[in-house]
């Protein structure tokens, strides 16, 4: 856990926050895992933009920290003796890893559905090539999509990314993604372009469902809206912009407990760059570990038994705020 | 400094209640289903209320529904085009008397 990190929440924890753990207790629901049915692995922070709601501070800046071939490997026998029903890889940009062809091809037979995390300007820059092995191994794609609108993009994202994403996903479109009996899949992930909670998922869907048919002729197949979650490059700007504490305590106010149940940390296992473990995504960003343990995925052969303790901190109030994360 | 309208005070609204509670109940009852979906999205009724709320200029409200706006999906270029609505019809409003200026200017003229 970051020291800034501390700092930020202890700060707010003395102004009446309650810890997350206590709000499970308070609202008598307990956390723990259930059978893993989820890999993720997040094969490195290397990317091509230097979104500002990221929460693992990925960007061009990070070109070292990056899966190594040894990991990917250990990796892929671990996914080999479990049979996931989901392998999610994420990043970064993962298209930026050289070893993703080689890995997305071995890691295809362990499940049934194959998950590449794309911020689309780099699949665009990857071209067709790289689209073609998504399409042929039946790669679901899941986009990052924040916005209809260019300058609300741009103040995410960057200057231009609106453009090259539709752009992507035209091109996803020709390729068969999110096209009907195609069997393969173009989802969007929208998150808000500031310190305030994402709209209703459906009420989205169905918004950018009309537009993009409309004004660009892109169709997809689901779209999911996530909150921003108080980690690395977000938590940075919300402290330098004087946002925390109001975001902080508008996630912990909207704390649904119904929520809880449908976590995605009781059934997911993430591996890391350095292939660590870890209970979820914003876990690697807050450096805590699956359970609170510090394990290798050379240390194991399956994962965590149901029943099994999840690492929480502040951050997950994230995941429960309104109708939580999918 | 010391304001009249103080931001804390917009999450005490409902404490506006407390002398009349059977009247704060019916109005807040009804301000919520106004805002339901309908054959209005919520996030269509949350650009009307924002641009009312310029036309009100109720800093409240410009506080509180430039969050939900955003919050419903809104941004910042609709958001100003609904505010122009409201300064359309303001400043229409303002302008369409002038035929009665006209109307009492012609009657005492030669």
């Amino acid at each position: 856990m970051s020291l800034n990190r501390l700092k930020s929440f202890s700060k707010i924890e003395n102004n009446g926050l309650s810890p997350f753990p206590q709000t499970l207790v308070n609202h008598n629901l307990s956390l723990t895992r259930d059978q893993t049915i989820t890999l993720q692995i997040n094969i490195g922070l290397h990317c091509n933009q230097v979104c500002r709601h990221c929460h693992l501070d990925a960007g061009p800046h990070r070109e070292n920290d990056m899966m190594s071939r040894e990991t990917m490997d250990r990796v892929i026998r671990f996914a080999a003796g479990n049979a996931f029903k989901v392998i999610d890889i994420t990043g970064g940009a993962p298209e930026l890893h050289p070893d993703l062809e080689y890995f997305i091809r071995k890691l295809k037979s362990y499940s049934n559905r194959l998950i590449l995390r794309s911020n689309l300007t780099m699949l665009h820059e990857k071209g067709e090539a790289l689209m073609d092995v998504l399409r042929e191994t039946g790669t679901d794609i899941v986009a990052s999509f924040p916005s209809l609108n260019d300058v609300q993009t741009a103040a995410i994202r960057g200057k231009g990314c609106f453009d090259i994403s539709v752009l992507t996903l035209k091109k996803l479109n020709d390729f068969g993604y999110g096209k009907e009996d195609s069997g393969l899949c173009l989802d969007l992930v929208v998150n808000p372009s500031g310190a305030f909670l994402p709209p209703s998922q459906a009420s989205q869907e169905k918004r950018f469902r009309k537009v993009l048919k409309q004004k660009c002729g892109i169709v997809f197949n689901n779209l999911y809206t996530f909150a921003n979650v108080p980690l690395g490059r977000f938590l940075k700007w919300l402290e330098d912009s004087g946002n925390f504490e109001k975001y902080v305590e508008k996630l912990s106010s909207a704390f649904n407990p119904c929520t809880v149940d449908g976590l995605m940390c009781k059934t997911l296992i993430s591996v890391s760059w350095d292939g660590y473990l870890y209970d979820c995504d914003f876990n690697q960003a807050s450096g805590q570990f699956l359970g609170n343990r510090k394990l290798h995925i050379s240390e194991i052969n399956d994962p965590p038994e149901p029943g099994g303790h999840i690492a929480t901190d502040y951050h997950c109030y994230t995941c429960t705020a309104g109708s939580g994360f999918t | 400094m010391e304001t009249y309208y103080k931001p804390e005070d917009l999450p005490k609204f409902q404490e506006i209640g407390k002398e009349a509670p059977d009247l704060a109940k019916k109005f807040f009852e009804y301000y919520n289903t106004v805002f339901e979906e309908g054959e209005l999205t919520e996030r269509e009724k949350s650009l009307i209320a924002l641009a009312v709320a310029h036309a009100v200029q109720c800093p409240y409200c410009i506080d509180a529904y430039t969050q939900t706006c955003l919050e419903k999906g809104s941004h910042l270029g609709e958001m100003t085009e609904a505010i122009h609505v409201a300064v359309a019809i303001r400043g229409g409003a303002s302008l369409v008397h002038g035929l009665q200026m006209h109307n009492a200017a012609d009657k005492i003229s030669m």
